[in-house]
């Protein structure tokens, strides 16, 4: 619209235009503002949900805090009955289930993280694009199957399969190690829990260093490869060797999810209450504790203790993620630096 | 080395040769453990079909369970927890939608990277919660003052998806070209006009992706549900904030850890209606997600 057209409108209808124009700048203004204020309000609420959720798990541990203190961690009884003839009644303590939590997270790392590394080397270096873009969703939907059917399966399928093949294989051939003591015929145990989070963690580990990998500059790869080196050569002193921090991170984030587990945990684990060599015998962790006896807890303590179990694996879940974090924020720094 | 030519000097070396052996073996290490993946996804997925389907009826679908005293009895269905299922994860997809998208847009439009990072680390700190932690944060919240209900679990679900929607939604939002918010602002478009007319509807895809995945992740949660809404009746129920309403992953734990064979049957129909509707949900995330990247072109990182 020209200025000569403009002037030659009634005066009202060029009133009107500059209020609205001023209505729509307003407008703008206060939207500007309002979209601004809703963004930040929500990311706020994801900080102050951080800090609500550390304040709700401490003050519902308190009762049990302040009557076992930090030796809750290493003291092995754990005893709801509330006779008062019982010796230690109503007195709890972590340690078999710092333990338990400890030991299965072990085993399932010890078994995931050379496969997943493995699978990450094939997913991002060795198989052709297509096949990989079968093998990497499927092994991406393995995380997607729920832990309650995990643990199903654990029960009814992979227990049963492992007590008749490996456990009686590790007896025999490492025997004289307590670890691998006699294995019973029947019940749960460790070690089934161990390897049922082993197939929860493998997806998470594959996922990461599929990525770490494909990540690694061509330049590095070729360069290997043009010396002479085969391709195993190639991976193992450029491409594990240049990952080394971010596998290390990425361990790290599986190790977090193996130490959380509760369902698939309490399914499999047999709900143990010792402490024992044997990684064939039952056991018991702080999340599948917490998945067992909370809603059939007796008494305002054993609740404070339960979630005093829930703050230790909190604090273990932080110390991880900050954790991890550090490693692969080094690992990115220093890779950015050199290249 | 001595070995190099010693047979013929062009040919290849005993040394070459104990390399090449070793190649072959890795290789086929890493060819094996993708293998034995998928084999185990095979099994499982397998087991649950097998054993779910001889469950698995009209009836098992649209019938609530025989309630009362009928403890460990066949027949009835779980027509009640799957109404509870879909109608707790609706709930909780609403409540965390808005803020994970408010989120995901403060981080890509308006934040600073100092503003940036107490964010990113609550989010992480989020995602990395068990979540029987946050089933034990939400009783602690809502549960111990007013009992089990379906408002607790979907707040529960909520929190556990929430960072899952800010993720997916935020990296959409950074494919969105930045060319597209600089012609915006060119044209003196203002910011909010932007993000709501420009920015928002090309990463609508996306953030329906990143929806999609959340629901399935939702649906199958167990752990928060078994603090916040486990003692249920064997009644339909559509009251949230009532009593605790019916669902599905509860009802397989319990089957699952029942002495009597047919709720164990009932664990596997259960689990197998649970898994189909996942894994639906999974493959059509994946669809749409790849039919949104190459919209916006994306590459995977490998092509990079």
């Amino acid at each position: 619209m020209s200025r000569r057209e403009n002037t030659a409108l009634p005066r009202e209808v060029v009133e009107i235009g500059v209020v609205a124009g001023g209505l729509r700048r307003m407008v703008d203004r206060m939207g500007d503002r309002v979209a601004f204020g809703a963004a930040a309000l929500a990311s706020l609420a994801a900080v102050a949900l951080i800090a609500l959720v550390i304040d709700r798990v401490v003050s519902g541990a308190m009762p049990s805090i302040s009557r076992f203190g930090i030796g809750f961690l290493w003291q092995t009884t754990w005893n709801p009955s509330l006779s008062s003839g019982v010796r230690d009644s109503n007195v709890y303590g972590a340690g078999v289930l710092v333990y338990g939590t400890v030991v299965t997270s072990a085993i399932a790392l010890v078994i995931s993280v050379p496969l997943g590394v493995a699978i990450g080397v094939y997913l991002s270096l060795l198989s052709s694009g297509r096949l990989a873009g079968v093998v990497g969703p499927l092994v991406e939907l393995l995380a997607a199957v729920p832990s309650v059917i995990v643990g199903l399966w654990g029960i009814v399928v992979l227990a049963p399969a492992l007590h008749s093949t490996i456990d009686p294989a590790l007896h025999a051939a490492l025997g004289w190690l307590p670890i691998f003591g006699k294995p019973g015929t029947t019940g749960l145990g460790i070690f089934d829990a161990g390897v049922v989070l082993a197939i929860m963690v493998l997806p998470i580990l594959a996922a990461i260093t599929r990525d770490l990998f494909a990540n690694v500059p061509r330049e590095l790869k070729d360069g290997a490869l043009a010396l002479g080196a085969t391709r195993w050569e190639m991976i193992r002193g450029v491409v594990l060797d240049s990952t080394r921090s971010g596998i290390v991170a990425a361990t790290i984030l599986g190790l977090a999810r193996a130490l959380g587990e509760a369902i698939a945990v309490t399914q499999t684990i047999g709900a143990g209450t010792a402490i024992h060599a044997s990684l064939f015998a039952s056991g018991d962790t702080l999340g599948s504790r917490i998945a067992e006896q909370f809603i059939g807890a007796v008494s305002k303590l054993q609740i404070a203790s339960l979630f005093y179990c829930a703050l230790i694996l909190l604090v273990m879940e932080f110390l991880a993620s900050i954790g991890a974090q550090l490693i692969a924020g080094r690992s990115v720094r220093v890779r950015g630096a050199v290249i | 080395m001595a070995a190099i030519g010693g047979r013929h000097p062009l040919g290849t070396s005993a040394a070459l040769h104990r390399r090449r052996r070793i190649d072959r073996l890795m290789r086929g290490s890493a060819t094996a453990a993708a293998i034995l993946a998928v084999a185990i996804l095979g099994i499982m997925i397998g087991t649950v079909v097998v054993n779910g389907a001889s469950e698995l009826s009209i009836a098992f679908l649209i019938k609530d369970p025989p309630g009362g005293s009928l403890v460990g009895v066949a027949g009835g269905g779980i027509a009640n927890a799957i109404v509870g299922s879909a109608l707790l994860v609706v709930v909780a997809t609403a409540i965390a939608l808005p803020v994970g998208v408010l989120i995901a847009v403060y981080l890509t439009e308006f934040s600073t990277p100092r503003t940036a990072r107490p964010i990113r680390m609550a989010l992480d700190l989020l995602n990395g919660l068990p979540t029987i932690v946050t089933g034990i944060f939400v009783f602690g919240l809502l549960v111990a003052s007013h009992g089990q209900s379906g408002i607790a679990a979907s707040v529960a679900l909520a929190v556990v998806i929430l960072p899952l929607i800010t993720r997916t939604t935020q990296e959409i939002l950074l494919l969105v070209p930045k060319e597209l918010r600089d012609a915006a602002h060119a044209l003196g478009v203002s910011r909010w006009r932007t993000i709501a007319g420009v920015v928002l509807p090309g990463a609508l895809g996306g953030i329906l992706t990143g929806v999609v995945l959340a629901v399935a992740r939702a649906a199958g949660e167990t752990a928060p549900l078994l603090l916040t809404d486990s003692i249920f009746s064997a009644r339909t129920s559509i009251n949230v904030f009532g009593a605790a309403i019916p669902n599905i992953p509860i009802d397989i734990f319990s089957y699952s850890e029942s002495p009597f064979p047919a709720e164990h049957a009932k664990a596997w129909g259960a689990a197998l209606v649970l898994i189909a509707m996942i894994l639906l949900g999974n493959l059509t995330a994946r669809a749409m997600l790849s039919r949104q990247r190459r919209r916006l072109g994306w590459m995977p990182t490998s092509q990079r």
